[in-house]
């Protein structure tokens, strides 16, 4: 739990997830949101995880902060974290209610929302949310943090901040918005920056800024990155290395050139095949992907890609699960690769 | 306007159009001024075509959204809107109970699919609401319809009772795109209406927009961000910044050539999802604009790497350029 763990030889991630699930009982049965998911950050390094809709990102990073809502729980797995000084922390294993955890929110891990209404409220001023939050985490005057606060709307590209610091978050576009969040996340320099889909919502030269900014933060303090995307010209701009999800599972990571250039599973390639990339005007539709995410209710047996898989194997990929396993220069877990179990 | 070359089939004729927004007092100290989200616009869409809107965070793209749903009055200019029913109207100037019936032909996906979905209901009013209202469905009927219509955005019709806390981002927006199409509109006003949206997603919901634009014959005015998506499903693409249009012009033309440069800052500015390409990005982040009062200068010159003293005394005016309508003094020479 909570005890310290002797430190390693090799340099240890700055987070290790473990077969980690996160289900949700709700009235209908259970949603296994996340379902054995396996990966690790690097410190200093971009991490970012790609995915469908509904295949458990953002409740993959909510649980890595414990703040997933009821009826959800996390009923398996490790999150280890491994504090600036050295000791290793159990984040599964704590309460979300802990002093720790929240110590440990907002000051060694950050997160930015998918849509910035959820942590940026309402009906209080922006300027004051951001001081407030500072004022949680750092030691610091009032004074001193309505500048710092000021600072870092500057830093994210909001113009004239002194004067946002004072606005409303209905007063400002959606792209603003994001990034006041953005600043909220940003002021507290955490070690972690859960980064979910942060420039989904905002166009091409604010995202490029705002990647800046974040690259900078990086330099900067050594803060490592997990960025929750589905945009691929971001994932290879950013990422170091790269972890692609399906139905609440790793399904394949690696290196973020081994993705684009080696990519194995269907999956990561049906993603790749269906970004629509400029220049490339394609005469009638895009290549999609056929079907869609099975009801999280109903799990097909087997391997959870096999519905819509163009190469699936019966009485193999609807039997056996497969795992990751390490084939070449990436991890993934599919038959095409790995060795089909002997029996049951 | 003056040598507009009238166009066939037009739906939406928007006419120097403005929205400008006060600035309270409490806000910005003693200045002023107002914040001119959309500052004297002027466009035609046809009937039937997907007319895109792109620029920066802040440019004024959902504002003018807004003011074409008269959910913001505009405060100046004519929105021309050839209606079904009642032929041609101003949509700055209708009566709001008119314009409640028009609700019905022009509809909008929201950007913020959070906050535009009303989390006290469960998917079957959120989306059958209107039909409710607009044809009488209830029951057994209303319930098929508003699952035949979460089918066709890639939903399961099981979700009718949930409420919009228990799904993704992602699904949210289809809600609302559902929603929007309930009523079989004329006029749909996407406001980035798949960028919440995954790849896999994102490309079926393209195909069906535009599945459905061929089935009904919609028209779409469609403000985005991601210019590669722009690219491929816009027939003419309009370049917003700062509440102006600076740039005008059939996709083709506008993507192969762009004029303004703002354009082409936005265009070199598109990630490409190569590792290998792995560009200078940083060179291509653009400082961010505001809105100030520059009635005698080009409001892109501060960023402009080929502005001259002409830019910062004068306004330019809109100019003609191969096909384009570019707002930039050296349109053509640069
Ligand atoms: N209710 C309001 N009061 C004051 N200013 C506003 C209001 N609504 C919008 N604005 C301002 O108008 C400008 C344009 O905003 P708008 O939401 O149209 O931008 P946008 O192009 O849609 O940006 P994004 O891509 O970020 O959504 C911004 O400067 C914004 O702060
Ligand atoms: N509060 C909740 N109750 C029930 N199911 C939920 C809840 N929140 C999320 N889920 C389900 O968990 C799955 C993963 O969701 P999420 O992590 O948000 O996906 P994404 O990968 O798009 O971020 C989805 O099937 C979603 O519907
Ligand atoms: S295990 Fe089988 S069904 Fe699953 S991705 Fe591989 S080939 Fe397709
Ligand atoms: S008018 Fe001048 S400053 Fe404005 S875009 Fe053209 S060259 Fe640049
Ligand atoms: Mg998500
Ligand atoms: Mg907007």
């Amino acid at each position: 739990m909570t005890q310290p763990t002797p430190i390693p030889t090799e340099p240890a991630p700055l987070l290790r997830i473990a077969g980690l699930k996160t289900h949700f009982f709700t009235d209908d049965g259970v949603v296994k949101a996340v379902d054995g998911v396996d990966l690790t950050v690097e410190p200093g390094k971009t991490l970012c995880v790609l995915g469908e809709s509904g295949c458990g990102k953002s409740i993959m990073a909510r649980s890595i902060l414990r703040i997933v809502d009821r009826p959800g729980r996390i009923v398996g797995g490790s999150i280890t974290y491994r504090a600036a000084d050295g000791r290793s922390v159990d984040l599964a294993a704590m309460s979300p209610t802990s002093a720790a955890i929240r110590q440990i929110r907002g000051s060694d891990i950050a997160m930015i929302f998918q849509e910035p209404m959820t942590s940026l409220g309402p009906i209080q001023k922006i300027g004051k949310q951001i001081v407030e939050t500072i004022l949680l985490h750092r030691r610091m005057s009032k004074a001193e943090a309505k500048e710092t606060a000021i600072e870092m709307l500057n830093r994210v590209g909001i113009p004239r901040p002194r004067e946002r610091f004072e606005a409303y978050p209905f007063e400002l576009s959606g792209g603003m918005r994001q990034r006041a969040m953005i600043a909220m996340a940003l002021c507290c320099q955490p070690r972690l920056l859960i980064a979910d889909e942060p420039t989904t919502a905002l166009d091409v030269t604010t995202q490029a800024q705002i990647l800046d900014l974040i690259a900078d933060l990086k330099e900067e303090f050594g803060m490592a990155v997990m960025l929750i995307t589905h945009d691929l010209g971001v994932v290879a701009e950013v990422a170091e290395d790269v972890a692609v999800m399906y139905l609440g599972k790793v399904v394949e990571k690696g290196d973020v050139y081994s993705i684009f250039e080696e990519p194995k599973h269907p999956y990561t390639r049906a993603l790749l095949e269906s970004v629509p990339r400029l220049g490339v005007r394609h005469a009638g539709r895009l290549p999609a992907i056929e079907g869609m995410v099975p009801h999280p209710l109903v799990r097909p047996t087997g391997c959870p890609f096999r519905t819509r898989c163009r190469a699936f194997m019966p009485g193999i990929c609807d039997v056996h699960q497969p795992e990751l396993q390490r084939q070449g220069r990436t991890d993934v877990a599919c038959f095409l690769h790995n060795p089909v179990p002997a029996h049951g | 306007m003056d040598d507009q070359t009238p166009m066939d089939d037009v739906i939406l004729d928007v006419r120097d159009l403005s929205m400008h927004f006060p600035v309270r007092a409490g806000m910005f100290g003693k200045t002023h001024s107002a914040v001119r989200a959309v500052d004297n616009v002027s466009f035609q869409v046809r009937r039937g075509e997907t007319f895109g809107i792109v620029g920066e965070s802040g440019s004024g793209k959902t504002t003018l959204g807004r003011c074409i749903m008269r959910i913001l009055g505009p405060t100046g200019g004519e929105i021309g809107y050839a209606s079904e029913g009642a032929g041609m109207v101003d949509l700055a100037a209708v009566e709001d109970a008119q314009m409640r019936d028009l609700w019905r032909e022009i509809r909008m996906i929201f950007q913020d699919p959070q906050s535009s979905l009303n989390p006290r209901l469960p998917v079957i009013e959120l989306v059958g609401q209107v039909l409710r209202k607009a044809e009488g469905l209830k029951g057994a009927a209303l319930a098929d319809r508003v699952a035949d219509l979460l089918k066709s955005v890639g939903l399961r019709p099981e979700i009718l009772h949930r409420y919009p806390a228990a799904f993704s981002g992602g699904q949210r927006q289809r809600i609302g795109i559902a929603r929007a199409l309930a009523t079989k509109p004329q006029l749909v006003i996407a406001d980035e209406a798949v960028s919440a949206l995954d790849v896999s997603i994102q490309a079926q919901t393209l195909n069906l927009l535009q599945d459905l634009q061929e089935e009904f014959g919609l028209t779409y005015v469609f403000i985005a961000h991601d210019l590669a998506v722009v690219e491929h499903i816009c027939d003419r693409v309009a370049v917003m910044f700062l509440g102006e249009i600076v740039e005008l012009a059939d996709t083709e033309t506008l993507f192969a050539a762009p004029r303004h440069p703002y354009t082409r800052a936005l265009l070199s500015a598109v990630p490409v999802p190569d590792p290998r390409q792995r560009s200078d990005r940083r060179l291509r982040a653009a400082a961010p604009a505001e809105v100030t009062d520059t009635a005698t200068a080009c409001k892109f010159a501060a960023r402009c790497p080929h502005a001259r003293d002409l830019c910062r005394r004068q306004r330019p005016q809109k100019r003609t350029v191969g096909g384009a309508e570019v707002l930039c003094h050296f349109a053509g020479e640069i």
